[in-house]
């Protein structure tokens, strides 16, 4: 993967009934979750950081470096931030191949670099055996980790993902987690909207939480997923329970 | 060359020299020919087909690219409002008493129809855009069909109020190569435009999110397909009145045969198309009927409806 070297950042980040004045710096090599309750803007933030509210976006901006994803070239944007969208229901069943190959649009490189860019992003998530299949007639779980090869095979310096876990089982969420961490660490930026609070707290370096558009903590999850903030956010009394790393929340 | 393109082209390989000799009268290449024969093939023959091919592999390529930008195997080059706008031109210069400029008002009327989308692009975000336009098309298609209908209950008299009727059928017959000089440079335009438009569609498999986060610019997109297609079926309808069906049907029999992206399904649609397009014109030549040719739009239809029935019942557990 290629490392993040810039930051990406947002400033007063304002999109009409969805986000209001959202300000946060992401740091590459950080794994950032944004949590929240339903309809809290998660989604819409992310879109934001991805350059794909745009239109939407009533004042503030995103920038990547010094440079606003409004001033960049669409192409150069999306070599620069994989997303992976929440529902993205491919259309067409295509094999699994070219469905990862679709990641190196941005590029226009050669079809054989595409293919070993695709090969080796199939085999980081352990798909490799699956390239001949269509997509249509893998279980949820293949498709979820294809999909997101598809955004591993960009090689991409920044990873936005929109709930890439909800549709794992336990030891597929735990293996994506790993892999996660592991972009990070190489300098990747990843930021995830996450449902699950102890994924959050066991797995980010740093978390953000939306409450109705408003960013309602954002830092370390010891901090930023305190019982407090969890009873004012999501109005439920809730215990951290574990060692560190291994952390469950109680109800 | 990817296998069904291979076939597909043996296949044109073949078909093109037999539908030059089939026909009321047949021409045999082994044997002494008529006197006019050369006549039948250069002046007759010869123009039909070459417009059968341009304008099937218009229809074909043209309903990849639309089934592409929908994400929607029933979607038709039609679904723009562009044929109906076209044929309207068409009919209203018959009604006129100017059939001599049919082609001219068929494809001033496509251009009609193209200009008032790009009028709801020049607004349109880019978001939703293939909804909204395949909306506006409806409406374009609806008010055309109106405007058609009223010219046809206002015809002047029984001739004109025929040859209309008879024009909407769609048909080869008659054409010569200046129909092919209407409809071969703009349909190749067209084709090209929406080569041009190949990449953007394999991205939309993915959804209209996923396809701008690769870097997808939505109007430059929305903009191709509305020039490609509309000069596609432009310069069919111009040439051959309306033709439906080809760009349906062609990209569905051959999506199972490619990759199923988009950009590998125009090319083998639009040599489907043409042999499609190339084969029903001779069928219509070969059967004989009392009031003269079977019309191409009809055969076309009669040919392919209960084909294409047949092949729903097939995948309807595949479909649900």
């Amino acid at each position: 993967m290629t490392p993040a070297n810039t930051a990406l950042a947002c400033e007063n980040l304002t999109v009409p009934g969805r986000l209001t004045e959202i300000s946060a710096a992401l740091r590459p090599g950080e794994l950032t979750a944004i949590c929240g309750p339903n309809g809290a803007g998660k989604t819409t933030l992310l879109r934001a950081l991805a350059g794909l509210e745009g239109a939407a976006l009533e004042k503030g901006s995103v920038s990547l470096g010094q440079t606003p994803l409004a001033a960049m070239d669409p192409r150069l944007r999306a070599q620069a931030i994989g997303y992976l969208a929440q529902h993205a229901e491919p259309a067409w069943n295509l094999t699994v191949a070219a469905l990862v190959r679709l990641g190196r649009l941005p590029h226009r490189t050669s079809r054989a670099d595409d293919d070993a860019a695709a090969s080796a992003a199939l085999a980081a998530l352990g798909c490799a055996h699956l390239a001949e299949r269509g997509i249509h007639t893998l279980s949820g779980g293949e498709r979820a980790r294809v999909l997101l090869a598809r955004v591993l095979a960009g090689e991409p310096g920044w990873i936005l993902a929109d709930e890439p876990l909800a549709s794992l089982d336990l030891g597929h969420a735990a293996a994506l987690l790993r892999h996660f961490r592991a972009l990070a660490d190489q300098g990747t930026g990843v930021v995830l909207v996450v449902h699950s609070l102890a994924h959050a707290m066991n797995h980010a370096d740093r978390v953000i939480v939306l409450d109705k558009g408003r960013l309602a903590a954002d830092g370390p999850p010891q901090t930023a997923l305190s019982e407090e903030v969890i009873e004012h956010v999501w109005g439920v009394k809730a215990q951290w329970t574990g060692p560190a790393g291994a952390r469950a929340l109680s109800l | 060359m990817t296998r069904p393109v291979s076939l597909l082209i043996l296949a044109l390989a073949i078909a093109v020299p037999l539908s030059l000799l089939a026909g009321q009268v047949w021409l045999n290449p082994f044997a002494p020919q008529a006197a006019n024969a050369f006549t039948i093939l250069a002046e007759l023959r010869a123009p039909r087909a070459a417009l059968a091919l341009v304008i099937g592999a218009g229809l074909g390529g043209a309903g990849a690219a639309m089934q592409g930008y929908l994400r929607n195997p029933l979607a038709d080059p039609g679904l723009f409002g562009v044929a109906p706008t076209a044929a309207f031109g068409a009919v209203l210069s018959l009604a006129l008493g100017l059939g001599g400029l049919l082609p001219l008002a068929a494809l001033a009327g496509a251009a009609l129809a193209m200009a008032a989308l790009a009028l709801i692009a020049g607004n349109a975000s880019g978001q939703n855009s293939a909804t909204l336009f395949a909306l506006a098309g409806l409406m374009l298609a609806s008010l055309s069909g109106a405007l058609t209908s009223l010219v046809i209950s206002l015809a002047p008299n029984p001739f004109a109020l025929s040859e209309i009727v008879t024009w909407l059928m769609g048909s080869l017959e008659s054409r010569s190569w200046h129909d092919v000089l209407v409809a071969a440079p703009s349909t190749a335009l067209g084709l090209l435009l929406l080569a041009r438009a190949a990449p953007a569609l394999d991205a939309l498999t993915l959804g209209e999110e996923t396809a701008r986060s690769l870097g997808v610019n939505p109007v430059r997109l929305l903009w191709l397909m509305v020039l490609g297609t509309g000069l596609v079926v432009g310069a069919g309808v111009a040439a051959a009145g309306i033709i439906g069906f080809v760009g349906l049907v062609v990209p569905h029999l051959l999506r199972p045969f490619t990759d199923q992206r988009p950009s590998s399904l125009i090319l083998p649609s639009a040599l489907g198309g043409a042999l499609l397009l190339l084969l029903a014109d001779c069928l219509c030549r070969l059967l004989p009927l009392a009031g003269g040719e079977l019309r191409i739009g009809i055969a076309l239809s009669l040919i392919g409806a209960p084909f294409f029935l047949r092949l729903l019942l097939r995948l309807r557990s595949e479909l649900a």
